[in-house]
Formats: C-alpha cells, structure tokens, sequence
C-alpha cells in the first residue's frame, strides 16, 4: 500500500525511476513539445504510425518525477492503439494509470496529454498534405 | 543503505546531550516557572539557566532575551513588535529580496497595512549593498531588516557596516540569524543590531523553541496577551523543557563551533570542488567565499531539480532544492531569482547543507552518486540537444 504521507504512488516512483520509451525516433511520423523551461517542464513526444495504429511512441522530458513518470506513462498507454483511440486519451485516463497525482502536479498530467495531441495533429497535418498532393 | 543526511538548514538531529537535558522537565521537574513552591523554582531556575546561557553566546544580557516558540515567531515578533509600538513615528521599513518568509510575509502583512517596505535587491553573489541601506533610509524609516546569513545561498552578508548605518541615522536594526547562531560567532554589539532571531532546532537543539534579542530600550508591543510571562512580553507558559535544551544546545555549540565550521568548510569546499569538476554545465550560487560553512549550492543546466532531489533520495542522500517542482509552488526560489539565476537554471538547483554527523566519506558517496544522476536525467532532457 502507497503511504498516505508520501509525495507519490509506487506506481508514479516505479515509472520515474524506470521510464520507458525513453529516447527520439529517428524519421518520426508526429512530434510534440510542449512546455517551457522556464516554468521547469518541457516534453517531447514522438510517434511513429503504421496504417492508422501507432506502433511506437518514444518521449523526452526535462521536469519533476511526476513530468517524467506521466511522459513514460502516455507513451505505453498509445503503443498500439489507433490514432482515433490515442487522441481520446485524457490526461484524467493517465493519472488514473498512475494511481494519482497529488493536487500541485496534475498539471504535468495535461502536458503529457498536450503533447500526445500535438504529436497526432502533426502526423494527421501531414497526411492531409500529402493527400492534396 | 546509511541515508546522508545534508539538509542541516532545514533542520538539524538534537543531540543526543540536549535531549538528556531535557527529559527531567517532562516527568520530576515539570512544575510551570510562575508557580513559587519548589517545583515552579525548579523550573524557573531551569529557564533563567538556559536564558543566561543564550544571552551569554551571543554577548547579551539575560534581560534582552524573549523566548519564543522558534526563529519564525521571533521574526514575526521583531518586525511587527516594533512596527506597531512605532508607527507615529513613521511607517517605512527597509528589508531585502532574499528574507526568509517569516521576514517576507511579515512585510507583505504590514504592507496592507500601511507600512511602506523597501525590498533591497542582492548582487549576483546574493551580498546587500549597505549604500543601498543608506540611500533607502527616510525620516520615516522605523527598521532595517537585513539576515546574518541567507538559508539557501549561504552568503553571510556585511551586517556589521549595516549595523552601523542603522545606527547613525537611529534607526532599529534587527537581523534574522536563525542559520548563523552556533555556526559561525554571533556578537550583539559587533553586528550592531537591535534584533536578532535565533532558531532552535537549526542547532542541534529541539524543535518548538527560539529566541528573539531585544536590545534594552528598543520599543516594541506585547506579541502574546495573557499571563504577563516573558516581562509581559510573550505570554504562556514557558516550555520548559525545549528551553533547557535550546540553553544546552548553545553551550555545546560554544564548545565546539570553531572547529566544527572548519571541518565542515573543507568538506563543503571539496564537495563543491568535485562536483563542478565532475559535472559540466553547472554553477555554484552564492558567494565564494562569504558563505556559511555547511552550504553548498548549485544548479545543473537542463534538468529539473526535484528529479535530482527524488533521484539522490533514493540512493540514500537527503538534500533540498529551489525547483519550484521541489516546492509545489507555481515559482522557483525567490532567493534564486533575486541573484539573477535564470528561472530555468533556478528549477535545476541542489542544496546541500552539512552538518556535525557528515563526514568526508558522505561527501565522497555525493561525489560518486550525482554524476550519474545528473547523467541520467540529461539523457532523457530535451534542452540538452536544443543547447548544442
């Protein structure tokens, strides 16, 4: 059981300590930075589509442990999944994944959730482009 | 795993002796000091003890001590004491932008009050400037505030030319010393302060008790109305025994301080030294060499400074960061800030402040842990890349 004093859920410190898909993609299909690193967080999030389904899902984050656990968390929650089902994907949806957040860093949750739209907008830009053309 | 400690500004371990000091006013000698049958003298003999003690270390009188319930209380009991019994004098008080909050949110308070603040800027090494001292006193300035020692960048600033200021335009000068008293010499008349706050547990004493010094003559209101204790100054009942153990506390640190802050200092140069040797793109804040003994400061470009805090807490070291992450605050570090620390350097900041327990193998395991730390998080940094 999580202490009730602590900062964090195991869940969240388990995700800090041993991200996953940390890194860039090479040739990505979207990419989405958000953040500022004057406010002390900035994500970026990249994915690779094949089809309509994402197949891989890679981020890079400079922030708190709960920018880092939400970025590792988001990236594993839209590997596989369609674009249409990623782009339902709230930043609630990953909190919940992460068994909470306290109050003060919810905000690192709507920034992963921002920056996994940002991606998507990116590669469904670009395929709208490449259709006209 | 042996967890390090080295968060000793924040607050220190009370030692083993004051504790022992302490514990017969709980149970046998648990009279109230205002009581005149022997358990009441007993304990009034115990605080009249710990008092002279405290006047004694910091070259005072026993009359000029008021104890409090801690270094915030005695902040908030200076600077509204003395407003408040002075305002038709004038409303106008002059303090710095690297106040702890028991100073800032004090003048913040009075401010919606009436009283006019002037929040004197710092220099890139965190040092006041007495001149700007000088040139911000008007006819209607009641008190100068100034810290002996700032709590996050170490720097002890120039008290002692500011005292002096202070003095020749007969202004009240009261000065925060909560991370000076029993680390470095503290000296009423050598600073040339009215005021000066002392913290307990920032000595190795216990939590919950302080001191405020009051210079005889300076005119201040009551902090506390009740039972007239404290010369009617901070009402309630003493506690006991927290006071015996802050009067333990101070005689251990007259003991010890000299060679204590040496030891620490070659400590706090070697981390400091090994760490910008061992990690690129960091500076050190504060002041090179006008900085208290146990405090290091640094900030580590493109990374974020709770991540360094929960990534070293996990190998076992403790230490602090400006990041406001680290704080849960919308802003990093006021103090940060203030030095000119760019806001995004400021959200990657480290404290360590040593203590009595550390030694040079606890530095050495900082030195051999934080590098990979560091490497770590800027492996997975954006701005690393954007910054080449």
């Amino acid at each position: 059981m999580t202490d009730p004093w602590s900062l964090y859920s195991e869940k969240v410190m388990e995700h800090f300590k041993n991200p996953r898909n940390v890194g860039e993609i090479e040739d990505p299909d979207g990419v989405g930075r958000v953040g500022d690193p004057v406010c002390g967080d900035v994500l970026e999030l990249y994915i690779k589509v094949n089809d309509g389904t994402i197949v891989d899902a890679k981020f890079k984050t400079f922030g708190c442990a709960a920018a880092i656990a939400t970025s590792s968390m988001v990236t594993e929650m839209v590997k596989g999944k369609s674009v249409e089902e990623a782009l339902k994907i709230s930043n609630k949806a990953v909190v919940e994944a992460l068994d909470g957040l306290p109050p003060a860093k919810v905000h690192c949750s709507v920034l992963a959730e921002d920056a996994l739209k940002a991606a998507i907008e990116g590669y469904l830009g670009h395929q709208k482009l490449k259709k006209q053309t | 795993m042996r967890r390090i400690y080295l968060d000793h500004a924040a607050t220190t371990p009370t030692r083993p002796e004051v504790v022992k000091a302490m514990l017969p006013y709980f149970t046998d000698a648990f009279g109230n000091p205002s009581s005149i049958y022997s358990y009441g003298q007993e304990a009034r003999g115990a605080v009249e003890g710990a008092r002279t003690r405290v006047a004694e270390f910091i070259g005072a009188r026993s009359e000029e001590i008021i104890l409090t319930s801690g270094g915030t209380e005695a902040d908030n009991y200076a600077l509204k004491g003395v407003a408040y019994a002075n305002e038709r004098k004038g409303n106008h008080i002059i303090t710095t932008s690297i106040e702890h909050r028991a100073v800032l949110e004090v003048c913040k308070f009075l401010e919606k009050r009436g009283f006019k603040i002037t929040y004197l800027p710092v220099d890139e090494y965190g040092l006041v400037a007495p001149d700007d001292v000088k040139r911000a006193i008007t006819d209607k300035t009641i008190l100068i505030s100034v810290m002996h020692a700032n709590n996050e960048v170490g720097t002890i600033e120039p008290v002692e030319e500011i005292g002096k200021i202070a003095r020749e335009a007969g202004v009240y000068f009261h000065t925060d010393a909560v991370q000076t008293v029993g680390h470095i010499p503290v000296n009423v008349d050598e600073l040339k302060v009215d005021l000066l706050a002392i913290s307990g547990h920032k000595l190795y004493g216990p939590k919950g008790v302080g001191a405020l010094y009051i210079r005889e003559d300076t005119k201040l209101v009551s902090f506390m109305h009740g039972g007239g204790q404290e010369r009617k100054c901070r009402a309630g009942t003493e506690n006991v025994p927290a006071i015996v153990g802050l009067g333990r506390a101070v005689e251990l640190a007259g003991q010890e301080m000299g060679k204590e802050a040496e030891r620490q200092a070659y400590l706090r140069d070697k981390l400091i030294k090994g760490l910008v040797e061992k990690i690129d793109h960091i500076r050190v804040n504060g002041h090179p060499t006008k900085r208290l003994p146990n405090n290091v400061n640094l900030s580590a470009d493109f990374v974020e400074g709770e991540s360094l805090l929960l990534s070293l807490d996990s190998e076992g070291i403790c230490a602090s960061t400006g990041s406001a992450c680290g704080m849960a605050s919308p802003e990093p570090s006021h103090v940060l800030l203030a030095l000119g620390v760019p806001r995004e350097q400021a959200h990657g900041s480290l404290r360590f402040t040593l203590g009595r327990e550390n030694t040079e193998a606890d530095v050495e395991r900082v030195l051999e842990g934080l590098p990979g730390i560091v490497a770590r998080l800027r492996a997975m940094s954006p701005l690393l890349k954007t910054q080449q």
